[in-house]
């Protein structure tokens, strides 16, 4: 099922604050952008997952201490969202789109050479090597140009299952 | 990157004119093309004068309602008392969508100087520009874009000297298909769940953090800098069927023809030349089956009703569909409808905010009635219980996505029942769902 | 006044009902109950769950009832065939993932799912074979479980938490029908109000530990009460099931506690069943007392008050209006030194952020107020003292510290009305068994000088009776009912003058700010 991505191989690290340093820099030159902390919220999210990859729980805390919002409500809002990671993922986190435009132009025999091909078995699960975690995501708006993948933030379109192969070995 | 394709004799590019020219890209390339002179036009107006103008043009909402954009600007307050904020809706998410997304690539700044005529026309010191998570180059070559616009003065405390500051923030959505809804994404620019808002409060008394707010689409925004630049009685000339439809209009097509892609003609222009003409027909040796013309939230039509439709907001009604966002979704005689359907309605559940309960059950419930018809184990009365469904899901909740779920659904049983028929007969090998 | 009216009919009442009033609030007052479940008067609304769904004339579409506010003249029809059709869906929606464990469920009986769809809801399920959505029970916090099958996704518990407690330590998590209600891992439903949202939860999904198991809803008695956790004098109600109290619930005063009440004050209940209890009227002689009837200790009781020139009176603060005042009436004569026992918490009040001069207490007692509007104004160790050189000494539900009984004990005749053997002491001449709170109808005076009734939830054990009708019998007055007790005593106090007990009501009346008689509500 499409959705968000199950946990993975990758182990826990002791965690790191991400709002020190460059990350604080990085923090305060939203405020003044917005009337409010709390609409600070999604774009300090994705501060936390370019830095660590994924939105840990101690970063939920992390992300309500500076903004001053419960760890409770930013869970709510994380988990609304389906972009944000709430386990590790693989390296190369790979979206392909199934919806009916993708659908009636083969998306489905692209997602199922990806699984083939990374070595992740099933949707929402990472590779044994931790290199690939693949999932299916709800239409990528890229909808004349089936099928398209979002492997990390590169947008890659007209994908069919000859190529996948190909277009893995750019991503180590 | 998808690269677009030389302009059909059938087109009239305005909004795309530059697409696939990576030379309109950058603020310097944009002026040279004669960028910017509908803002310099519109600083040299009133407020006022603006939205007449605009309101003259016969300009509606292109995301999807269609609503009159020149009347939605009037709603703002005159007196400023209170911030007032414009926000772009470029979250485009509507299955079978992908034009707003081409603007941007091409030409963000033809959306920047489209956004500030709008916030100059409602008196809004700060624009939010709402882009999708997913579209990762585009955000990259707005923030580029909205950069060389404050260094050419076109943003900033003093718009090309005219005293008048304007901001614009570009603010990053996470993957919420609802967050296209204007409340939603109101609430989800103030940092919360993207939960549609109950209206009223309309938006232009109390939208972001209460203040007066106005939420146009990415291509409406484009279209009203030309608009101020050439003049309402042009734009309205831009017609070939109902006068309350005018303008150009970008189309996407997908699925199956032989060019996909977007397609900008005149209002009115026949739905027939797009598919068969522009985009050259179905692949070889098939026969159209049906057209969601609207992006995925709209009726299915059959290949009569394309027959003789013509592209505006009224004929396509007229043919039993809605133009929506003009995203248009082309099957062929291959498709499997009930399986597309599904789908399609797993999409909306995939979606559902959560918060009224018919949409949170009913779009989860429907996907499971269409799996076990596919899986070759459905009733007869599972029909019956799809529409009833889809009626109960029907303007009984804060925001249409139920609605839009049903929509496909009904469309579907009534006009094509030989396709649910070939499954609830078994006379159809089952599908099981493939991934 | 009249323009801030505006005119409306619901179901063929026409009301007049003031501007900006909800649909379903005006409902209400048309003796008309339009089926919700997000909507509760005191929580913003969502109009989430869709249940309210009416049909008004004109509108092209139903109209959710709870953020709909009536315009003039507008005709709301609740009951049409469109509106019940839009609940039936409702509740076959809403019941396509929730489980029928109603025989296990601590909800039944009083859940609001169960009632519509009872009411209104269809007789058969279409969803069929499908497994229903399937999540384990959570323990949210020391008393209250989440059991996920159950929720309707209401929200009512997020609000509460949020906007009226000021501590949104819950959460709506994930969306569609995978979401649920959630708990940041790290937090607690800790917070001294958070059982409330046991009451707010309309199915069985939120439910208290403390209650579970222990009654079926059915078997429950009612009795409308006023909380003795503290001075604030929350509205409650007692639930009783054979003879036993089970459960403390809010009972809405928008004056008071609006729909309210702590977690303090809802566990404050144990002692009410207490089973070592004074069941008849003891009498000393010699060193050991012997059990007498109520003609012969009232006497006793009558004798000693009527004679002694020297009296003290030390009473719990839990003690009613009633009883303090006829003690006081039954030893008139005398002087008196009179004193109210009243625990004082350690820890500051604690207060319910969205509802303005709502707290748990520091003053852990419910009639702290009324006992110093009848002059038990001494201080409890200058009370003490007086004993030394008083004839009578009258103890009111109180258990006393071996040195304080040492030293009322010594000098004076020691009477006591007590609850439970606990406070008896071998040195008292009359023991007296009284009625605890639950058992007998009486008034507290909150700390805002509110005089709040509260009626008798269980029967008393053997013998006892409430303690203003001991006082009455030993010469505080003739009063056979609390009633008559209330009226007697408020004619002798300014601060109650022109209080009847019949204009209390079921939310009570400001002492000292009462309207004449016949002034009207």
């Amino acid at each position: 099922m499409s959705g968000t991505a199950t946990p993975g191989a990758v182990h826990h690290q002791p965690y790191r604050p991400v709002f020190v340093g460059e990350g604080r820099t990085a923090l305060e030159a939203l405020f003044p952008h917005y009337p409010t902390r709390q609409a600070c919220l999604l774009p300090a999210l994705w501060l936390v997952q370019e830095a660590r990859g994924w939105i840990a729980p101690e970063a939920i805390g992390e992300v309500a201490t500076v903004l001053g919002l419960t760890p409770a409500y930013v869970r709510g809002v994380v988990t609304f969202y389906t972009m944000y990671h709430t386990h590790p993922v693989g390296r190369h986190f790979i979206q392909v789109c199934t919806t009916t435009p993708c659908s009636i132009c083969g998306a489905e025999e692209v997602v199922r050479a990806l699984l083939q091909h990374t070595g992740c078995g099933e949707l929402g699960a990472t590779s044994p090597d931790g290199r690939f975690t693949v999932i299916e995501v709800e239409c990528l708006g890229a909808c004349g140009f089936a099928t398209p993948l979002l492997i990390d933030d590169d947008f890659i379109e007209g994908v069919t299952p000859e190529r996948v192969a190909g277009i893995l070995q750019g991503y180590k | 990157m998808g690269y677009p394709h030389p302009s059909h004799p059938l087109e009239r590019p305005l909004l795309s004119r530059h697409f696939g020219d990576a030379g309109a890209r950058s603020f310097d390339g944009w002026v040279k093309r004669g960028g910017y002179q509908g803002l310099k036009k519109a600083l040299g107006m009133t407020r006022a004068q603006v939205i007449e103008e605009v309101t003259n043009s016969g300009l509606r909402g292109r995301g999807g309602a269609g609503f009159p954009t020149g009347l939605k600007w009037s709603f703002m307050p005159r007196e400023v008392t209170r911030p007032h904020y414009l926000v772009c809706n470029a979250d485009e998410s509507e299955p079978g969508t992908f034009k707003d997304r081409e603007i941007i690539r091409w030409t963000p700044h033809q959306l920047l100087e489209g956004c500030v005529v709008a916030a100059h026309a409602i008196g809004a010191e700060r624009i939010y520009i709402y882009i999708r998570g997913e579209f990762t180059t585009e955000y990259r070559i707005l923030k580029t874009a909205v950069a060389e616009a404050y260094h050419g003065g076109v943003l900033g405390a003093n718009v090309f000297g005219s005293g008048q500051r304007i901001d614009v923030v570009v603010h990053r959505g996470a993957g919420a298909y609802i967050c296209g809804e204007e409340t939603a994404m109101m609430n989800s620019l103030e940092g919360r769940r993207g939960n549609p808002r109950i209206k009223p409060p309309f938006p232009a008394q109390a939208g972001l953090w209460a203040c007066p707010t106005t939420v146009n689409n990415v291509e409406t925004l484009a279209a009203a800098a030309h608009i101020v630049r050439e003049g309402a009685a042009w734009h309205k000339a831009l017609c070939r069927g109902n006068p309350r439809s005018t303008g150009t209009k970008l189309f996407s097509v997908c699925g199956h023809v032989q060019r996909p892609g977007n397609y900008e003609v005149v209002m009115g222009t026949p739905m027939k030349d797009l598919i068969f003409e522009m985009c050259g027909g179905m692949p070889m040796g098939r026969r159209l089956k049906a057209v969601i013309p609207g992006g995925s939230s709209v009726p299915i039509m059959n290949a009569a009703e394309v027959e003789d439709c013509l592209l505006d907001y009224e004929g396509i009604v007229a043919r039993g569909s809605m133009l929506g966002s003009g995203g248009m979704i082309v099957m062929d005689d291959s498709t499997d409808l009930v399986y597309q359907v599904m789908r399609l309605a797993r999409f909306y559940a995939h979606e559902s905010c959560a918060q009224c309960t018919q949409c949170r059950e009913g779009t989860a419930w429907t996907v499971r009635i269409l799996e076990r018809i596919l899986a070759g184990k459905g009733r007869r009365e599972d029909l019956d219980l799809l529409l009833d469904l889809a009626d109960n899901m029907t303007g009984k909740t804060i925001c249409v996505l139920s609605d839009s779920c049903a929509a496909p659904v009904v469309s579907a049983i009534r006009k094509f029942p030989e396709e649910f028929e070939a499954y609830l007969s078994r006379s159809r090998a089952p599908v099981t769902v493939a991934v | 006044m009249t323009q801030d009216l505006v005119s409306v009919t619901i179901d063929g009442v026409t009301l007049q009902v003031p501007k900006g009033t909800s649909i379903i609030e005006a409902a209400k007052q048309a003796g008309v109950l339009v089926p919700h479940y997000c909507y509760h008067p005191a929580l913003p609304s969502p109009a989430v769950c869709r249940m309210c769904l009416v049909e008004v004339e004109k509108a092209p579409k139903l109209m959710p009832a709870c953020v709909t506010t009536v315009v003039e003249g507008q005709v709301v029809h609740t009951d049409s065939a469109e509106a019940r059709r839009a609940r039936t869906a409702v509740l076959e929606f809403l019941l396509i993932n929730h489980p029928l464990d109603c025989p296990i469920c601590d909800q039944a009986g009083e859940c609001e799912l169960q009632d519509y769809v009872f009411q209104e809801g269809r007789g058969g399920s279409r969803y069929g074979d499908y497994a229903k959505r399937y999540n384990p029970v959570e323990e949210f916090g020391p008393d209250v479980l989440y059991v996920p099958n159950r929720c309707i996704l209401c929200t009512r518990c997020v609000r509460f938490m949020e906007d009226v407690a000021g501590s949104p330590v819950l959460n709506v998590s994930e969306r569609g029908d995978r979401a649920y209600i959630g708990i940041d891992p790290g937090q607690l439903l800790d917070h001294p109000w958070a059982g409330n949202v046991v009451d707010l939860c309309p199915v069985g999904s939120l439910i208290s530990r403390d209650f579970l198991h222990k009654a079926r809803a059915w078997e429950l008695d009612k009795t409308a009460s006023v909380c003795s956790g503290c001075s604030q004098g929350c509205n409650t109600m007692i639930d009783t099931r054979d003879n036993t109290v089970v459960r403390l619930r809010p009972r809405p005063n928008l004056e008071v506690n609006r729909h309210f009440m702590c977690d303090h004050g809802r566990m404050h209940y144990r002692w009410m069943n207490r089973g070592d209890r004074i069941e008849a009227p003891l009498v000393r002689e010699g060193e050991r007392h012997h059990a007498t009837d109520w003609d012969h200790a009232l006497q006793r009781l009558g004798a000693l008050l009527g004679s002694a020139r020297r009296v003290v009176l030390l009473a719990s603060g839990a003690a009613s209006v009633e009883s303090l005042g006829l003690l006081r009436r039954a030893t008139r004569k005398a002087t008196v030194t009179a004193a109210v026992q009243i625990p004082m918490a350690e820890d500051p009040d604690q207060p319910l952020a969205g509802v303005p001069n709502l707290a748990l207490r520091r003053e852990r007692a419910p009639n702290g107020a009324g006992a110093r509007l009848l002059g038990y104004t001494a201080g409890w160790d200058e009370a003490l003292n007086a004993a030394a050189a008083a004839e009578v000494v009258v103890l009111l539900d109180v258990a006393l510290t071996e040195a304080e009984a040492r030293q009322v004990g010594a000098t004076a005749h020691l009477i006591l009305m007590g609850t439970h053997e606990g406070q008896v002491l071998g040195s008292a001449e009359l023991v007296l068994p009284v009625t605890n709170t639950a058992e007998e109808g009486g008034c507290f005076v909150n700390r805002d000088a509110r005089v709040q009734r509260y009626q008798q939830a269980r029967q008393a054990p053997g013998m006892a009776r409430p303690a203003w009708w001991v006082a009455a019998g030993a010469g505080g007055g003739d009063a056979a009912t609390a009633a008559e007790a209330f009226d007697l005593v408020a004619r002798d106090v300014a601060a109650l003058a022109g209080l009847r007990h019949a204009d209390l009501g079921l939310t009570g009346r400001i002492a000292g700010a009462a309207a004449p008689a016949g002034a009207g509500a």
